[in-house]
């Protein structure tokens, strides 16, 4: 950690590309999306949440997955990495910003397509379950700490998360198949799409994808250089309180 | 001098949290009032008896949960105050018997707590159990509890001893028993044959409690001593 930081920003070739990736992306989708491709046939012009709502949802539920195994990198790595539980924290902050608009989109299209905004479908119950127990992970990293403390206790949550998560969705699954006959539409089995429109939604998965890429490396980098900060004070604590006893 | 088995440490810690409780009798004291008190807030507020008769497993389960906070963050204040977490670490306490006894001991107070719910369920809601389905309910109880006190065992003991936990045990834990509390609920409501449900549709969120019940108690057992090891 020399000066490289000092100047020129925090950008690194693979940055760079990454959110070249993702602005060229999601200047299509922007244009694409809401210009040039069509209303959809029995849905109209709501269908262009679906460039935003599918993209959104596939990163954030990639980001939890990136989160899992970062975290499953850290707890069982021979070395215990910080880089590792860095990256998790990354993704998981990252994911949750997703998913907060993944469900906001959801509820808009859910509006103007089913007439609610909230339908309790197994997918977006266990979507929401997803949201909160993300922010609880993100809750445990900040409690107070060592970094590894930190590394351990947000690792073992998010290994827990992943045997929860399936357990939540299982359990909705039965609850909504024993009490309920399924009334929401299948969200995008009926759409029929055309060549352009699916362009469009590959595009946008294309550019969260980067977007998100491009995130998650910035991130881990403030991350790293915080925990350095942190460590660096102690250090001048310690000498100033070495150097007090040196004088009295 | 042998080891003592995993099974008398986890008995001794145990026998100690609920020796503790009994002599302070927070939880008899609070939390019991508490969990009693939830339940004629929610019949204030639902207002109807017909639904209440309805709801009532989903609202004792509810309670339930709402006092689950209060008795773990009990359970772990009393032996993080003192410091006595460190202390048995350092005497070498197997930290699976520990997670197991600590386990045991919350359940215990959780079944009392419940036991009460329902009988508090029976005399305000006036709902009776038909003989048919008391071995559905006791059976979705136990295994209920069960899990709780695993998860509520390892939750609390990942944020033991740091700051801030009080209002963040909730956030954590509430998404986590979500499988209990719809497993739970739908069991209860199947035995007691609330709006119309039959018993043997009780049985599959048994085994949602029994797996949830499996997953946290292995997953407390490998991951406790790595928690408290801090």
């Amino acid at each position: 950690m020399s000066g490289a930081t000092t100047h020129g920003g925090v950008g690194t070739p693979a940055t760079r590309t990454f959110g070249i990736i993702a602005a060229l992306a999601l200047g299509w989708v922007v244009i694409g999306g809401i210009f040039v491709t069509p209303p959809d046939v029995v849905q109209g012009e709501s269908v262009r949440i679906m460039y935003v709502h599918v993209p959104t949802a596939w990163v954030a539920y990639l980001a939890f997955v990136v989160t899992a195994v970062a975290s499953a990198g850290y707890l069982f790595g021979r070395r215990h990495s910080l880089g590792f539980d860095r990256v998790a924290g990354a993704s998981a902050q990252v994911g949750v910003s997703f998913m907060a608009l993944t469900l906001i989109s959801g509820s808009l299209w859910g509006r103007l397509t089913w007439g609610t905004f909230w339908e309790w479908d197994p997918r977006l119950t266990t979507t929401a379950f997803l949201f909160v127990t993300y922010l609880g992970y993100l809750a445990v990293r900040g409690l107070d700490g060592t970094p590894e403390q930190r590394a351990k206790r947000s690792a073992i949550v998010a290994m827990l998360a992943v045997f929860e998560i399936p357990l939540v969705h299982f359990s909705v699954v039965l609850w909504r198949s024993l009490h309920q006959e399924a009334s929401v539409l299948s969200p995008d089995g009926d759409i029929k799409m055309d060549d352009l429109m699916l362009f469009t939604l590959l595009v946008g998965v294309v550019g969260f994808t980067a977007l998100f890429m491009w995130l998650v490396s910035h991130r881990q980098r403030v991350m790293a250089l915080r925990d350095i900060v942190e460590s660096r004070r102690i250090d001048v604590a310690l000498r100033e309180r070495v150097a007090e006893g040196g004088a009295a | 001098m042998s080891r003592p088995s995993t099974g008398a440490v986890a008995l001794a810690i145990a026998a100690k949290d609920l020796r503790i409780e009994w002599r302070s009798r927070v939880v008899v004291n609070q939390v019991l009032p508490f969990s009693g008190l939830v339940m004629v807030m929610f019949a204030l507020a639902l207002d109807d008896d017909a639904m209440l008769q309805r709801t009532a497993g989903g609202l004792v389960w509810l309670a339930t949960l709402f006092s689950l906070f209060l008795v773990v963050q009990r359970a772990y204040a009393v032996d993080t105050q003192d410091g006595a977490l460190d202390a048995m670490r350092v005497a070498g306490v197997d930290m699976q018997a520990m997670f197991l006894g600590k386990s045991l001991a919350l359940a215990g107070q959780l079944l009392v707590l419940e036991v009460l719910l329902f009988a508090v369920a029976m005399v305000l809601y006036r709902v009776s159990p038909p003989t048919e389905g008391v071995v559905l309910l006791v059976t979705a109880v136990l295994t209920a509890t069960a899990g709780l006190g695993f998860v509520g065992t390892l939750y609390g003991g990942l944020i033991a001893g740091a700051k801030g936990r009080d209002s963040l045990l909730p956030l954590l834990l509430l998404p986590v028993v979500a499988p209990v509390l719809l497993g739970a609920t739908r069991a209860t409501e199947s035995a007691l044959r609330s709006g119309g449900a039959v018993v043997s549709e009780g049985w599959p969120w048994v085994a949602v409690l029994v797996v949830f019940a499996g997953v946290f108690g292995v997953g407390g057992l490998l991951s406790f001593g790595a928690l408290i090891e801090e």
